[in-house]
């Protein structure tokens, strides 16, 4: 399979998003860290089935807004599988609301767990990567970070920013082999958007071209592929996965 | 001189460079081809050859081998 042999690192893994991708991941015979926050029993249950798969899993809880902790689950990695060929940033919270409302601490926060932790996990690995001369980093950003949303402030920003920092990293370690690229999914089905209303839920399915909602697993796939080696003249780019909301 | 010929034996495995060309006096950037990359990459090398921590302001006043080999001997 085209990622046989790698190891990824995917933080925010025991759910949504985040889990699809290390199973894709798996399935593709790589070998994942799941990274998670709170949900222990959920991030065993990842585990297990990337087990299933016939590959290797190691459970890492870590708070990845804290630069430390990341910096322990790398080296982990390191001790446990030797390297770390993959890089997906994943993670991410929302605390929506309007600006008239919204607490410096929402603000704060979401920066720190969508948008510092990429810092961090991309600095805890630049190292071995650089030496290794390989790498593929994927950083999770949004449709929101492309276009904006009311309501969405401090997560747009935060999504944004990963664009940012994406494309820095491309030019900052694409001499040494290691594309950085970002996937900005649209409304994907999953428990951060399944607290919307019915009613703007079926707004934003007139909008997309495609007429449903997206599933984890259409964004994992792309996370994979991009994980791939048949990807390793793209770097420094956004892909939507959205359905066609915007084209 | 020893701390030379591991200084020397680093910077050619690094900068992929002839051992000839790794004088005293030669400029990393401008005699030996490095970029900012790879001298982030050679000063990471150091410090793990020599176990020592060499600061970003340090790092940056190394600019030719003979300064790297002075540094190193300084805190040895």
């Amino acid at each position: 399979m085209f990622l046989n042999g790698k190891v990824a690192i995917v933080t925010g893994a025991s759910r949504g998003i985040g889990k699809a991708i290390a199973l894709a991941m798996a399935g593709a015979q790589a070998d994942i860290v799941v990274n998670y926050a709170g949900r222990a029993d959920a991030a065993e249950e990842t585990a297990a089935a990337i087990r299933q798969l016939g590959r290797r899993a190691m459970v890492y809880q870590a708070d990845v807004s804290d630069t430390s902790q990341v910096q322990g689950m790398v080296d982990a990695t390191l001790a446990e599988f030797g390297k770390v060929d993959i890089l997906v940033n994943n993670a991410g919270i929302t605390r929506d609301n309007l600006i008239l409302r919204m607490k410096e601490e929402d603000w704060d926060t979401v920066l720190q767990v969508n948008l510092k932790s990429a810092f961090n996990s991309i600095k805890a690995v630049s190292r071995s990567m650089v030496k290794a001369r390989y790498g593929r980093i994927i950083n999770v950003s949004s449709v929101v970070g492309l276009h904006g949303n009311a309501g969405q402030a401090n997560y747009a920003a935060a999504k944004a920013g990963l664009i940012g920092l994406t494309k820095s990293m491309a030019k900052e370690l694409g001499p040494r082999n290691i594309t950085v690229n970002a996937v900005a999914p649209g409304f994907i089905m999953t428990d951060m958007t399944e607290q919307l209303s019915a009613e703007a839920r079926e707004k934003m399915t007139a909008s997309i071209a495609l007429n449903r909602l997206g599933k984890p697993e259409d964004v994992a796939s792309l996370v994979a592929f991009l994980a791939s080696d048949f990807c390793g003249y793209i770097t420094g780019q956004v892909i939507a996965v959205d359905g066609g909301i915007v084209m | 001189m020893a701390t030379f010929d591991k200084v020397k034996a680093i910077i050619v495995d690094q900068l992929g460079v002839e051992e000839s060309e790794v004088a005293m006096e030669a400029s990393f950037v401008d005699d030996l081809g490095a970029d900012s990359l790879d001298i982030v990459e050679l000063v990471m090398a150091l410090e793990e050859e020599f176990g020592l921590e060499i600061p970003d302001e340090e790092a940056e006043k190394i600019r030719t081998v003979g300064d790297a080999v002075k540094f190193i001997q300084d805190r040895q």
